[in-house]
């Protein structure tokens, strides 16, 4: 470990870090544009400029330089001090001076550093370079006379994002970052872009022009749109959600999210629920929670529970989850399941649903097998993580699937339950590497699991999983955010109970009469018959479509909640906003509800239903901690049948009732499939 | 200071662009130069000898060497766009690239350029300011395609240009009595034995 002095203080750092990170050790702050933790180095900006002893007489970039040992370094020097402010007044040469009308004004790097740095004034007296704006599709708006060139963008997009589209051509004066062919990031992280950009070259297309920073009110949360519980925080303003921007977490989302985390919050505005709505004759009227109470008593009250059925839907909190399970089973119905896509899991043994290694562990996995998944298309974020792995080497990929650009190679080793037999029997060199591997990890997502013989692939995938001590290979990937909260609250049939295809038959059969959907909309509604639906939800999507009763609920911006993610993480989300009109929080309706048909359930605040929460299912009590689950028996070995493994998310940008009524997500979606068709 | 843009818009659309087959064996032979997996290194040598092909570099040739390298394409343009050999527009069939920096602009390179300019037609030639080619020992100097013609005047930046167009090559070289850099009209030392 070498010893190193930062300005006069003597300090032991790790060997190999730069003189940036050690002068960040020691708590000491170092200007800079182009450095970011998570890119490479690039060493451009020159902003980190520092005095090292020994070394030639002249600043250094701080960025670029590793520690050695004996080495003096100053940060603060005439010579540092007057180094940084010429950098910072090369920067300012034809950087425009519209801070005014930029949306990156009161969060600007550039901003708070010439203000720390930089000269009052300006010594230039030319024009400014003119650069054209850039298209970079719906979702990153250009305002290139405004770049430094930092080329952090260029960085992302090449090595985080894994597209790589963005370059510097030109040189000197004519130096432009671009994509030269003028087309759409084809990522899912462009919205990335927007946050590492340190000035306000690139900005939210959406958000433009739309709020000040220090407008807004920031509360801290989870997101919902996929299973990996992205850390976010969400910013609102009188009430309504302006952005969502990433927190960070580095064993779950470091800092990035998707664009489907980021700006489908624009369907938070529009299609919702804002008032109970009664069907009579035939046409849904709006109604008072009275109404719509007395409504649902006069249906359910004569009615024996093995004709009442539940389904939860991908988006729901923990609390709504298990208050809905005690009311269904104070009415005495079974009949109860969160699997709205067939998914063939049971919520017996914990490691058998969840992603066992957790988020970190695929950084130390050795060989990966994606099993009936497209991770870039069900967590994004995710499957940066496994391009991060892939990049950093001797990791074998392989995947039996749908046939897709992963943006990191893959070995395709088939596409159905065949190849995924084969690689269990031991046949082929990919299973004798993936064998051979010491940390090896099998990805399995819900397109191998939503089918007839899921319980058969999901036996077949435990038995390529290595189980020790130290590692549990064994990871499924979830696609709704819900699904392993519900499947630790077990909300799954119970004894002589329907499961979601038994409910939707017994529905046609008229053996089930009534079914409540909490937030439930990825069903087949016109399985549904004539039994009387009562939707509790935020959006009018098809499940408030099918309705004869509606409760408006709360959308996950508008209540405090708990999530577990696919690793079995179990975040708290909080309330960033209230929900619109006469909604209520998901719990509280149902603690209402439950009052009114003579079966009160025993808890009157949130914090009681946590306790619920934890008597139901311990791991609620630990938060945001993760580890394997118990392990186990599970699936059932059967025959399969030969149809491919097909993603369940066949279109990214629309995988919920929020996606589907947000206007940027459509826009995203039609400009990849212009560039699909193009191709 | 005028709109700057890497990519022209303006010029003409090449549908397409392959190399050769004897040029291909020559791409073969760059790559060759570097160990397995490191083709991308070739990517100079492999975009200069489509530019001798095509006589300048139409967006569907950068495309084309990106795939031969294995290359994302945004990777070729950077290279392309950064180096000023590299003709991003269509060019006469001589290019004229006139040095005017201090040397050669003190010995006359004014009336070169002018020279130059008036022979410019954009099929035959076409005419590039440039900054110093490094023969200031015999400027002024310009830089016809691969070849450097030197101390000239007006008259003999004429005499030379009327002999291209005439589909001659004139000597390259210094157009006065003079060998290479030596003393015009022959040594002036070291002439005993």
């Amino acid at each position: 470990m070498p010893t190193i002095k930062i300005d006069g203080k003597e300090m032991e750092v790790p060997a190999g870090i730069t003189i940036l990170q050690a002068c960040e050790m020691a708590g000491i702050e170092v200007p800079r544009f182009c450095y970011h933790e998570r890119l490479s180095i690039a060493g451009n900006c020159r902003m980190c400029l520092v005095e090292v002893k020994p070394g030639p007489p002249k600043p250094q970039a701080s960025c670029a330089l590793p520690v050695a040992d004996k080495q003096e370094i100053f940060t603060n020097t005439p010579m540092v001090t007057k180094a940084r402010n010429g950098v910072m007044e090369f920067l300012l040469i034809n950087h425009p001076l519209d801070c005014p009308i930029c949306d990156q004004g009161g969060e600007c790097d550039l901003q708070d550093q010439a203000m720390a740095y930089g000269y009052d004034r300006s010594r230039y007296h030319e024009n400014k370079r003119a650069v054209p704006d850039k298209e970079l599709g719906p979702l990153v708006k250009t305002s290139m006379n405004r770049c430094i060139h930092c080329t952090r963008c260029i960085r992302f997009a090449t090595e985080v994002a894994g597209t790589e589209q963005l370059g510097a051509t030109g040189r000197g004066e004519s130096m432009e970052v671009t994509t030269y062919v003028e087309s759409a990031l084809q990522t899912e992280l462009a919205g990335n872009l927007v946050d590492l950009c340190p000035v306000g070259a690139l900005t939210a297309k959406p958000y433009a022009f739309e709020a000040r920073s220090w407008e807004m009110r920031k509360t801290e949360s989870v997101d919902v749109f996929d299973a990996l519980g992205a850390n976010i925080r969400i910013d609102t303003r009188g009430g309504q959600v302006m952005r969502v921007l990433p927190r960070l977490n580095d064993d779950v989302n470091e800092e990035w999210i998707s664009d489907k985390t980021r700006h489908a919050i624009d369907g938070l505005r529009h299609q919702r629920l804002d008032r109970p709505y009664v069907r009579v004759k035939g046409k849904l009227v709006p109604a008072t929670w009275d109404d719509a109470f007395a409504a649902i008593a006069a249906r359910l009250k004569p009615l024996d529970g093995s004709k009442v059925a539940a389904i939860v839907g991908d988006q729901c909190d923990a609390e709504s989850m298990v208050a809905l399970k005690d009311l269904m089973a104070g009415l005495g119905s079974t009949n109860i399941d969160c699997r709205q896509d067939g998914a063939k899991l049971e919520a017996g043994v914990r490691g058998s649903y969840i992603f066992n290694p957790g988020v970190k562990g695929i950084d130390q996995a050795d060989a990966i097998l994606l099993v009936g998944t497209n991770p870039r298309w069900e967590s994004p974020v995710l499957n940066a993580r496994i391009r991060k792995r892939y990049l950093s080497g001797r990791c074998l990929i392989g995947s039996v699937g749908p046939a897709v650009d992963l943006t990191y190679p893959v070995e395709r080793l088939g596409a159905g339950p065949a190849s995924l037999a084969d690689i269990a029997a031991g046949k082929g060199s990919f299973a004798e590497k993936f064998k051979a591997a010491k940390n090896p990890l099998v990805i399995v997502g819900m397109g191998a699991l939503s089918r007839e013989d899921g319980a058969a692939v999901l036996t077949m995938a435990r038995s390529l999983a290595t189980v020790r001590d130290d590692w549990n290979g064994f990871a499924v990937l979830h696609t709704a955010a819900a699904r392993v909260g519900a499947l630790d609250l077990g909300l799954v049939p119970g004894a002589g109970g329907k499961d979601v295809a038994g409910i939707l038959a017994g529905a046609a059969s008229k053996e089930i009469e009534v079914v409540y959907l909490l937030a439930a909309d990825e069903i087949d509604m016109s399985k549904l018959g004539k039994a009387f639906v009562i939707y509790q939800g935020h959006h009018g999507d098809a499940g408030a479509n099918r309705a004869d009763v509606i409760l408006p609920g709360a959308a996950y911006t508008e209540k405090p909640g708990t999530y577990a993610n696919t690793e079995g993480r179990v975040q708290l989300g909080q309330r960033a906003s209230y929900p619109p009109g006469d909604a209520r929080e998901d719990w509280a309706i149902l603690r209402a509800l439950s009052e009114r048909l003579g079966k009160p359930l025993p808890y009157d605040t949130i914090d009681q239903v946590r306790a619920r929460l934890i008597a139901v299912n311990k791991s609620f009590a630990a938060l945001d901690q993760q580890s394997p689950g118990a392990w186990g028996d599970f699936g059932k070995a059967g025959t399969t049948a030969d149809a491919p493994f097909v993603s369940p998310v066949a279109n990214f940008y629309m995988t919920d009732p929020i996606s589907r009524a947000s206007k940027t997500m459509a826009d995203c979606m039609a400009s990849r499939t212009q560039l699909m068709a193009a191709e | 200071m005028a709109m700057i843009t890497a990519d022209p818009k303006d010029v003409p659309q090449v549908a397409s662009f392959a190399f050769t087959p004897e040029n291909m064996e020559k791409v073969k032979g760059f790559i060759a130069n570097y160990p397995p997996g490191r083709q991308a290194s070739a990517v100079i040598s492999v975009l200069d000898l489509a530019q001798r092909q095509q006589g300048w570099l139409p967006r569907v040739a950068m495309n084309e060497v990106a795939r031969i390298l294995d290359m994302a394409p945004i990777r070729v343009y950077e290279i392309a766009t950064f180096y000023t050999m590299f003709q991003l527009k269509p060019k006469g069939k001589y290019l004229l690239q006139v040095c005017t920096t201090t040397p050669c602009w003190l010995r006359g390179s004014d009336a070169v350029m002018k020279a130059c300019q008036h022979a410019a037609d954009g099929e035959t030639f076409s005419v590039q300011e440039v900054e110093c080619l490094g023969g200031c020992v015999n400027a002024p100097v310009v830089q016809i395609n691969d070849d450097f013609y030197e101390d000239l005047d007006e008259a003999s930046m004429k005499k030379v240009l009327d002999a291209f167009k005439r589909g001659e090559t004139p000597k390259p070289g210094p157009q006065v009595n003079r060998q290479t850099s030596a003393p015009e009209g022959g040594p002036t030392t070291l002439k005993g034995e």
